[in-house]
């Protein structure tokens, strides 16, 4: 005959969560070995131009960065729109690429020193006198290895 | 009775890891840094004169970049697009035409034995103050494909790899064959319409 169980209890049994952690920590390394920890906070914006011939930047310790765009919306009212040059954490003036260059350059191992490449994050929409200013300081300071930071190009 | 070893509540620990994934989701960035590497020439010291190094004017393909982004080659107006085929078929001058370079015949050992090539061909680039970083990098772009296009073609011939592929001692003997000479002047001021 059937029993009819009305007065029994009916708790949901606890959910067994000691593998959640392995989980997550499964998910952090992932994510720690795919992406690559931000190099600045950036000051000023850019959207990187497209191109197809791309090479990546091998090894991080010898890649320098030059950032090239407008300032962002915060600066705006204490540096205006026009194109502003970023190197570190701070905006410069193009005069004080070479210094830098060599200060980077100097605090490198001698037997990489040679190897520095220069990455040019510059906007698309940058006029190449600026550019052109920034390759000159570059070449003054024997930084030769040089690399136009760009995006894949999927179509024209 | 054995004593039982009192459990330790691990049920923080999916908090604490999700700190930890969190912070490196918000401190991380995904893009992957590439870029179209570029050599620079050396700089040229104050006390040497400069020289005008002659060049033979069929030797020269001249790309002009103006302020509207206009690509000016050889003296004639041209969309980006066709710039690679025009900078192949001066690459390779394969009918050996008097307007394209001079070519010169070699021996690059097995396994290409002789061949002729345009040894003293120049790509020169001039753009304008004002021209677009964008307009300007796709020339770079075409023209570096242009080479990498001829480069790796010549690797499927010779040892039907991928030039990527191939070890780094052939791409060298390679490159000797296509040298690549991108030559870029200072910018001026060519003005645009």
């Amino acid at each position: 005959m059937a029993k009819i169980r009305r007065n029994e209890k009916r708790e949901m049994p606890a959910l067994n969560t000691s593998s959640l952690p392995d989980i997550i920590f499964m998910l952090l390394f992932f994510f720690m070995s795919v992406t690559s920890m931000k190099e600045v906070s950036y000051k000023v914006q850019f959207q990187n131009p497209q191109a197809t011939e791309l090479t990546k930047l091998e090894k991080k310790s010898l890649v320098r960065y030059i950032y090239v765009g407008t300032p962002t919306a915060e600066f705006r009212k204490q540096y205006g729109a026009e194109t502003r040059i970023q190197l570190d954490d701070a905006f410069a003036d193009k005069s004080e690429i070479g210094d830098y260059i060599v200060n980077q350059r100097s605090a490198m191992k001698e037997s990489e020193q040679g190897l520095m490449t220069v990455s040019i994050k510059a906007d698309k929409e940058t006029r190449m006198g600026v550019i052109a200013d920034i390759k000159q300081e570059l070449r003054r300071a024997y930084a030769l290895k040089i690399s136009y930071a760009a995006t894949q190009r999927t179509s024209y | 009775m054995a004593k039982k070893i009192p459990q330790i509540n691990a049920s923080s620990m999916a908090d604490i890891s999700f700190l930890l994934l969190i912070f490196f989701l918000v401190t991380t960035s995904m893009d992957v840094n590439q870029g179209l590497a570029r050599r620079l020439p050396a700089p040229i010291p104050p006390d040497q004169k400069i020289e005008d190094t002659e060049i033979n004017k069929r030797n020269l393909l001249v790309v002009k970049i103006n302020s509207v982004n206009q690509l000016m080659v050889q003296g004639q107006l041209m969309d980006v697009r066709q710039l690679k085929e025009e900078a192949k078929k001066f690459i390779l001058n394969e009918n050996d035409e008097s307007f394209y370079p001079k070519l010169f015949e070699e021996d690059f050992g097995a396994p290409f034995g002789m061949m002729k090539y345009t040894k003293e061909h120049v790509i020169s680039v001039q753009n304008d103050v004002d021209t677009q970083y964008q307009a300007y990098l796709n020339v770079q772009n075409e023209l570096v494909a242009a080479y990498n296009e001829l480069r790796d073609e010549c690797a499927h011939k010779y040892f039907h790899k991928a030039y990527k592929d191939l070890d780094e001692d052939l791409q060298k003997r390679i490159n000797k064959i296509y040298p690549q000479k991108i030559s870029e002047a200072e910018p001026k001021n060519y003005g645009g319409n």
